[in-house]
């Protein structure tokens, strides 16, 4: 049972956490004056569960040589472990805070949220680490070094500007940017480039934290949803369906 | 059994719709339980927001706070986590602010938690059956939530029955010296609030919607065409903003704009429930999608399976031919 596994992993996610800050903060191929460090995640079919991706000390040139990123982030870094597997969201976020806390990360960017909507794993590391979150961020923008600009997206089209302090989590909202996505030369370039492994003795993970047994949610199975009343099907030929609607849209005063 | 808790929401001195939600979602974990409505906020808006919810709940803990004259997450989070009890049961609405709040608050509160609920079925021992959707709500799925401990659950706002307020006369009670001086590493400056565009989609009688379906940019002006000869303006949902064919105040949704057209002719649209959330006033709706399982066509009154590209020409033909035929 793989239930909340994923959330904050998700590929929609981890195309964009590249884009963003090459495009909002000052990182070019000279790399940022201050040091800034990526940990993306990546949603990934593995017996295990995921993987997660490293930028370099610096970001600059070369970022399209990843190896099974496919073009997120150049250093590939893959916490898999058969303890991993079954673990809930909790799970996932105490593997990833048992990894980043071997580094000196100052940004961690995770998705909003995958295809189970759960949007939780991103909260959840952030809490783990004390440091300071913020969800739904569709803008980045760097201050000092020390903090961040951020807008959040929340209801009615609006955004919610805000300035947070590094080391900091974002999860990140959809349409931010503009993912690029690597060409089959870029592929096969790095398709043979070893992705460092860390398993649960290498992290430091305590096996009771992981897993099924450790989790407090469980996904029992799957349904459809119940149905609505259900839309009246039109059929027929294309042209005798139009006329239907035609005759619809007048008679509810849309064609006036 | 444990203390239900239900976070309420509120804004310019109005509580939101959810505060009954949580309460009807709270009697479905526990007939027996009366929920108590915690809210954090600062002033006079805060003040009347108490006076509304003591009609609904049994007792409203108040935590006031200039911290709170906006909320904040990570400052409401380090409030909770000093009034509630342990072991309690905290129902969030699933919004910019629950999404912000609620898996933090469980780590912190070391309980469970689960997200996104349109549903819950009952206990089983120490565990809760819920309904949760996934893959954009074409999918339901039971899950069981160990709340032995307590738990912090997110209700999806509008699915749990409203429950309009009694005459009750619950007790305020103020919590606020508990919570002491807090800080938080993320501050909010302002808000910035949405261009209207050129069109206000609100206040259009027609729609005509475009999703995913519409494949690409160029095939936007199929869909142009149609609202032209309706006489109507094209919406969109969120793919086709994120993708940049179309202004974000074209958005119907919870991220976009709420509208109540007449009619709303969704093509291509899947049906997720943060689109469905925009559209109030039970407008007449007409879905086109080539997919006969879209979820849309649940909540659709009419429903049509065809390409987007080859049916809607036609029926631009056939609103124009319509409309001749009136003009005569």
């Amino acid at each position: 049972m793989r239930a909340s596994v994923r959330p904050a992993l998700a590929r929609s996610g981890t195309d964009r956490v590249e884009r963003p800050l090459q495009q909002r903060l000052p990182i070019g191929r000279q790399g940022p004056r201050r040091e800034l460090r990526l940990v993306g995640c990546l949603l990934h079919e593995t017996p295990c569960v995921e993987r997660i991706a490293v930028a370099p000390q610096q970001f600059g040139g070369g970022i399209e040589l990843n190896s099974e990123c496919r073009g997120i982030v150049r250093h590939t870094r893959k916490l898999s472990d058969h303890l991993f597997a079954g673990s809930d969201g909790r799970g996932i976020a105490a593997i990833l805070k048992a990894f980043i806390q071997k580094g000196n990360y100052e940004l961690i960017l995770t998705g909003v949220q995958a295809e189970d909507g759960a949007a939780q794993v991103g909260g959840m590391l952030a809490a783990m680490l004390d440091y300071p979150f913020a969800s739904l961020v569709n803008s980045i923008e760097i201050l000092d070094g020390k903090t961040l600009r951020i807008t959040r997206e929340i209801e009615g089209g609006n955004k919610e500007l805000n300035e947070i302090d590094l080391p900091c989590v974002l999860s990140i909202q959809t349409g931010i940017n503009e993912p690029r996505y690597v060409g089959m030369r870029g592929i096969r370039q790095v398709a043979s480039v070893p992705i460092p492994t860390f398993g649960a003795p290498d992290l430091g993970v305590n096996p009771e934290i992981v897993g099924p047994l450790a989790a407090k949610i469980r996904r029992v199975d799957y349904f459809l949803p119940a149905a609505g009343r259900g839309a009246e099907m039109l059929y027929g030929k294309p042209e005798e369906i139009a006329d239907k609607v035609v005759e619809l849209v007048r008679t509810k005063g849309g064609l006036s | 059994m444990a203390s239900i808790f239900a976070y309420v929401v509120h804004k310019d001195g109005a509580v939101d719709d959810s505060a009954a939600e949580l309460l009807s979602a709270a009697r479905k974990i526990d007939p027996d339980e009366e929920p108590v409505a915690i809210i954090a906020g600062f002033g006079s808006d805060l003040d009347s927001v108490c006076e509304t919810l003591q009609r609904s709940y049994r007792e409203v803990w108040k935590i006031s706070n200039e911290a709170f004259a906006y909320p904040n997450a990570e400052l409401v989070r380090k409030a909770l986590i000093k009034v509630l009890p342990p072991g309690s049961i905290v129902l969030v609405p699933h919004n910019h602010l629950g999404i912000d709040l609620s898996p933090g608050l469980s780590v912190k509160t070391n309980t469970p938690f689960v997200s996104d609920v349109l549903d819950i079925e009952g206990r089983e021992g120490s565990w809760l059956k819920v309904v949760r959707q996934e893959f954009g709500g074409q999918i339901s799925a039971h899950v069981m939530c160990d709340v032995s401990c307590g738990a912090v659950i997110n209700i999806r706002p509008g699915a749990f029955k409203y429950l309009e307020a009694s005459s009750g006369n619950g007790t305020i009670v103020d919590k606020s010296v508990e919570i002491g001086p807090i800080s938080s590493g993320r501050r909010y400056l302002h808000t910035i609030v949405a261009e209207s565009g050129d069109v206000d989609i609100s206040k259009q009688p027609v729609l005509v919607s475009i999703g995913r379906g519409i494949q690409e940019q160029d095939n936007v002006a199929i869909a142009e065409q149609l609202a032209d000869a309706l006489g109507a303006v094209v919406s969109c949902s969120r793919p086709v903003v994120d993708a940049k064919w179309m202004d974000k105040s074209r958005q119907v949704g919870t991220s976009g704009k709420t509208v109540k057209p007449k009619v709303y002719i969704a093509c291509g649209i899947s049906g997720a429930f943060q689109h469905l959330a925009g559209l109030k006033g039970s407008p007449f709706i007409i879905a086109i999608n080539k997919n006969p399982k879209a979820p849309i066509f649940q909540v659709a009154d009419v429903g049509v399976v065809a390409d987007l590209l080859e049916f809607l020409p036609i029926l631009t033909e056939k609103i124009r031919e319509a409309r001749c035929v009136s003009a005569k």
